[in-house]
């Protein structure tokens, strides 16, 4: 995976050290690598390679890290866009 | 308890070629519920999937030999990441189904293998305070599951870590080219009008000569936008998509108006359509890999977008203005 990477500064990933209580299991489920544990507490090694899944924030027990997750193709985000224009009756979806 | 093969029949391949094309995808089902592998006991794992059939498979061929519990959720046909990602492979459907298939009652351990991927929808730690299963995350391939149950539940780095082969891009290329099918046969049909369109108001022989390069340059961009870009990823340059997939637009585009019988103003046409059409398309596989942020996606389109329909209004516009 090292051979591919995307846009660098652009993903919301955020994580309060203050709140971690380093259960690792950020670390454990993300598919990047990007938390890793040191001295007992989460940090972002790779904050580039984050795809925003959301995995590492709906399995943080404290609320630590947060991201904004979300479907990252071009028809899905067009179809939101529409619905959000009101052009769309249903929902945003893709295939 | 229904006990499932861990060997592909004649039935599955087929049944698998025809989700990677795109025939029926949605009918491949498999009935939510708990299933098993081999002679399992109360002591054995119990591992979780979705219901998707690519995914079911996947995972009951990987425990050849093996002695095993399958929970399968109700995610609508969906694999695992993506319906994680969707909402469908949720917490709240772990817990139900636990619940409804009255696992507490068959196994004596308390422990459930779910996949890394599907923790983008599921809280372990929620899932144990409402079943009492505490959730062990199994490597992101099945086929990692055997070293990781033997290691007991311990996945090394690259069990944990995606990744983005040749065959894992091409293996998407049917589908894309699938969906792209409808469009482009619309599209078709409107290179054949505007083919035929010139001096003489409208000339079918035109429409067929003419249009038919137009057609090439709008399929063109479908190929490589849909199979040259996912093949060639890692080799172009750049990071955005609608840029390295313009570039083989281009390179097409560029090709095809070297071999076209036409104008200056035509060949422009035909290099600008392929391009765009190849861009756009190119862009939209961000959906397919596994490392490209939504963020990122929005900011790329933001940008792209308005560059990929210039080029193909101003491309058609070059291409109709020169047959005059």
């Amino acid at each position: 995976m090292k051979n591919f990477r995307y846009l660098e500064d652009k993903a919301t990933l955020a994580l309060d050290r203050d709140l971690c209580v380093g259960c690792g299991a950020c670390a454990t489920v993300c598919p990047h690598g990007v938390p890793v544990i040191a001295e007992g507490k989460a940090r972002l090694a790779d904050p580039g390679a984050c795809m925003e899944c959301g995995a590492c924030a709906m399995n943080c027990p404290t609320g630590a890290i947060t991201v904004t997750p979300g479907v990252g193709c071009a028809s899905y985000i067009v179809s939101a866009w529409l619905h959000q224009a009101g052009l769309q009756r249903k929902g945003p979806g893709c295939c | 308890m229904p006990r499932v093969r861990t060997k592909p029949d004649l039935q599955d391949r087929l049944g698998a070629l025809m989700v990677r094309v795109g025939i029926r995808r949605m009918a491949h089902l498999v009935v939510p519920g708990l299933y098993c592998v081999g002679q399992p006991d109360p002591a054995s794992p119990v591992l979780v999937t979705a219901n998707y059939k690519l995914s079911f498979d996947a995972l009951r061929f990987a425990l050849h030999g093996a002695s095993a519990w399958i929970l399968v959720l109700d995610t609508r046909g969906v694999n695992v990441w993506c319906a994680a990602g969707k909402g469908t492979l949720s917490t709240a459907e772990v817990v139900r189904r636990v619940q409804s298939s009255r696992l507490a009652e068959v196994v004596s351990g308390r422990e459930l293998v779910l996949p890394q991927l599907a923790a983008t929808g599921v809280a372990g730690f929620k899932v144990r305070r409402a079943t009492g299963f505490s959730v062990a995350w199994g490597p992101v391939r099945a086929a990692d599951l055997p070293a990781f149950l033997a290691a007991d539940r311990q996945a090394d780095e690259p069990m944990r870590r995606v990744t983005f082969t040749l065959a894992e891009r091409l293996v998407l290329a049917p589908v894309e080219l699938a969906l792209a099918l409808k469009p482009l046969a619309a599209a078709l049909a409107v290179a054949f009008l505007l083919g035929g369109v010139g001096p003489g108001v409208f000339s079918l022989g035109a429409a067929a000569a003419r249009g038919t390069w137009l057609g090439l340059a709008l399929l063109g961009g479908v190929l490589l936008g849909c199979v040259g870009l996912p093949a060639l990823l890692p080799w172009l340059p750049g990071r955005l998509f609608s840029l390295k997939a313009g570039l083989l637009g281009l390179a097409g585009g560029a090709l095809l108006a070297l071999l076209a019988p036409a104008g200056g103003l035509e060949r422009l046409g035909l290099v600008l359509v392929a391009t765009a059409v190849a861009s756009w398309l190119g862009m939209n596989f961000t959906g397919c890999t596994p490392y490209t942020s939504p963020s990122g996606v929005e900011w790329e389109m933001r940008r792209a977008m308005p560059a990929q329909a210039l080029a193909l209004l101003a491309g058609v516009a070059a291409f109709v203005v020169g047959a005059f």
